[in-house]
């Protein structure tokens, strides 16, 4: 059986695999980034005094959360087109394409995520920051930005960092879209050259040495903030 | 009946026990005391096995505790143990609490252990709370249904490690007449803490640990008329003071 | 939206769309159970292995969980369906026997399952460490043996606290039987995808997805706070809520 395997394959087509994997990152940390931009200001709206707010917030969130992540990016891809074209006024959708609906599925579904994250980081916060702050004479977005999110932000960084780990992988799942990530770049090598087992296995294997390296260093980190605080 | 015989015990590079000897006779009541982190809690621990040692051994009632080929379950079994935190399962009705291990290890049946621990409730007066959870109870009651839970299991010794420690001011007594009593009807009592109460009362022996030595081991008589060591004298007018 | 269309009937078949896609959901619902019992199962040994004293057991716990955490899923998938029947003759020689649904299903149970043991068993290890040494110790002085500790002192108490973070397990697991599209197994999110395509009803068929999914996971949500509920040890406060 072993003798049949054929892992040259994978030297003949590591450009090819690269770029894919190049999408991937960048996927990832854009995602990563506005998802924890749009995810904060979800928190606060989450923790708003005004209702409407708080419950539109939360109802967003829940609906993200109780849904499969497959379904989510579906749901884009085919949505992205119309919300685009309403936002910017066109008069007909653009063609968007899956690579590109992919930034935009990613940012608000791990917003939501990241929501929760960023919502436990301010209410670690003690109340007494907050006092102190308006005591101090800051206004609510002043105190927000100078005073609790820095905090919040420092003391869930681990967090994060772990929830990125997540969606990094999560992200592989585009390639059921026909997106050429790493994994749908592997999927299209795997086919045109019937090689399945050589490719999925070293997929698994570039992803396992990826991400446990990632959240091992996560780790340390966590350890160091333990240490200072 | 409890040999400790030349123990000592490091967690890494450091210390806890050195060189701990001592013994305990059938019907003896010992008190060890000494400040925080003498290692007290850790001896008593040691016989029945809860904490490894590196070096030395104890024996009690004649089994030795590091031979390999001791029944340690059988022998913690024999022994009762009474914890600072009172250590009942909080998923489990007193009832519960009292049969389990009279059930599992004793292999009793149900309606002889249950005969059995409701017994030992009534003995600390809390017969009516069979049907509680530990929860429900105060610290006090709590640390007196533990008593009887290891009572239960008609130990030939019981080990007290600061049963008191925990407790609001208003429940310490509550549990000490309950120890005193059973210091006068001859139970073999091995017990860590700082009640000099208690020890002036009931024990036969004191002894003071400093560091992870056994500094001091004395009948109570010598240990409260003046202790030898300048440490041990220390520690009692702290304690007395209070 | 309207609701006609899910009267309408499959172009080759006798079904109707929603019957379709309640066959979906029949075999999501299917999943992700055998997977949950062997995730509950796997997980708990592997959680309990975690906090025992002994050095190599607790590594290869260790390793277990990190093996299955750190692969994205629909690798595993592709592992578990492609590699492993391509390196294991055995396999393979059983595999051709099943047909594909089976082969589909047995792969998503199997794979759902180690995936989320993994899971399991770090939530069953946190749970087993956040009680006090002392309750082990407890059960030690009585002379319950290691095994009998476990099983009437510490994991009782361990899975009531982790009531709260099974259920999003649980409802983890429902949510990514999804991904077992990519190996074709006919689930509620296949199905979905399937009248979309065949009918250009986009919105129709993934609303009434969306809608399913969230009714799941609602009442898995009611469902896990009735059994807290029935659990809750009287007098004891559970941390959080």
């Amino acid at each position: 059986m072993i003798g049949d395997l054929d892992f040259e394959v994978i030297g003949r087509s590591l450009p090819y695999l690269l770029r894919g994997l190049q999408y991937t990152v960048q996927l990832t940390v854009v995602a990563a980034l506005g998802g924890t931009f749009f995810g904060t200001l979800l928190a606060m709206a989450r923790l708003s005094s005004f209702r409407p707010v708080s419950l539109t917030a939360a109802g967003y969130v829940n609906l993200m959360r109780s849904v499969p992540l497959l379904l989510v990016i579906f749901w884009f891809y085919f949505l992205a087109p119309v919300i685009v074209q309403s936002v910017m006024g066109w008069e007909r959708p653009p063609q968007i394409g899956a690579e590109r609906s992919a930034y935009i599925t990613f940012i608000m579904f791990e917003a939501a995520y990241f929501c929760e994250i960023m919502r436990a980081g301010i209410q670690s916060i003690s109340k007494g920051q907050v006092g102190a702050a308006f005591a101090l004479g800051l206004n609510y977005w002043q105190a927000m930005k100078l005073v609790i999110l820095p905090q919040a932000f420092r003391n869930m960084l681990p967090v994060l960092l772990t929830q990125t780990i997540v969606l990094f992988q999560d992200v592989s799942l585009v390639s059921l879209l026909n997106v050429t990530d790493f994994v749908g770049a592997s999927v299209k090598i795997a086919q045109r050259d019937s090689r399945v087992v050589e490719m999925y296995a070293f997929v698994a294997v570039v992803y396992f040495i990826l991400c446990y390296s990632l959240s091992t260093l996560v780790k340390q980190l966590q350890r160091r903030i333990a240490i200072i605080h | 009946m409890i040999e400790i015989n030349n123990i000592s015990k490091w967690y890494g590079s450091f210390q806890v026990l050195s060189d701990c000897t001592t013994s305990v006779k059938k019907g003896e009541v010992v008190v060890v005391c000494g400040p925080s982190g003498s290692g007290k809690s850790t001896l008593i621990k040691c016989v029945n096995a809860l904490e490894p040692f590196q070096k030395g051994d104890i024996i009690v009632d004649g089994i030795s505790v590091t031979d390999p080929k001791t029944n340690l379950s059988k022998l913690r079994a024999r022994i009762g143990m009474v914890f600072q935190n009172f250590e009942l399962f909080p998923h489990m009705r007193i009832t519960d609490n009292l049969t389990l291990a009279q059930i599992k290890v004793l292999g009793r049946s149900r309606e002889e252990a249950a005969a059995r621990g409701l017994k030992m409730l009534e003995r600390v007066g809390l017969k009516e709370q069979a049907h509680k959870f530990p929860g429900q109870l105060s610290g006090g009651q709590q640390q007196r249904v533990a008593i009887a839970r290891a009572l239960a299991m008609d130990p030939i010794a019981m080990l007290f490690d600061e049963p008191t420690s925990a407790l609001d001011p208003e429940m310490i007594n509550e549990v000490l007449d309950v120890m005193v009593e059973l210091a006068k009807e001859g139970m073999t009592m091995m017990c860590v803490t700082h009640e000099m109460g208690f020890a002036r009362k009931v024990a036969h022996r004191v002894i003071f640990m400093d560091q992870g030595r056994i500094v001091e081991d004395d009948t109570k008589d010598e240990f409260f008329g003046k202790p030898r060591s300048e440490r041990a004298q220390q520690f009692l007018s702290k304690i007395l003071h209070h | 939206m309207h609701l006609g269309i899910f009267l309408e009937q499959v172009p080759d078949g006798n079904m109707a769309w929603w019957q379709m896609l309640a066959s979906g959901l029949g075999w999501t619902l299917a999943t992700a159970f055998f997977a949950w019992i062997m995730a509950f199962v796997l997980g708990s040994i592997v959680g309990v292995v975690r906090t025992t004293d002994n050095h190599w057991a607790v590594r290869i716990g260790d390793a277990y969980v990190e093996l299955f955490r750190n692969i994205p899923l629909i690798v595993q998938f592709f592992i578990w369906y492609f590699v492993v029947p391509g390196l294991v003759l055995a396999v393979k020689r059983w595999v051709v026997t099943l047909d594909p649904t089976q082969h589909q299903f047995v792969t998503a149970v199997i794979c759902l399952g180690f995936f989320t043991s993994a899971r399991i068993a770090e939530q069953v290890r946190s749970g087993i460490q956040s009680l006090s040494r002392g309750q082990r110790n407890a059960g030690y002085a009585l002379g319950l043996t290691q095994t009998q500790t476990y099983r009437f002192v510490l994991l009782p108490m361990a899975y009531r606290i982790i009531i709260p973070p099974l259920t999003s397990e649980i409802m983890n697991l429902i949510k990514n039987t999804a991904v077992a599209y990519s190996i074709g197994l006919v689930e509620l999110f296949f199905r979905t995808r399937e009248m979309a395509e065949m009918t250009f009803r986009y919105f129709d068929a993934f609303t009434a997805a969306t809608v399913i999914y969230v009714v799941i996971a609602l009442t898995a949500n009611r469902v896990m706070a009735l059994i807290e509920r029935r659990l809750a040890v009287p007098g004891y406060i559970t941390g959080g809520k």
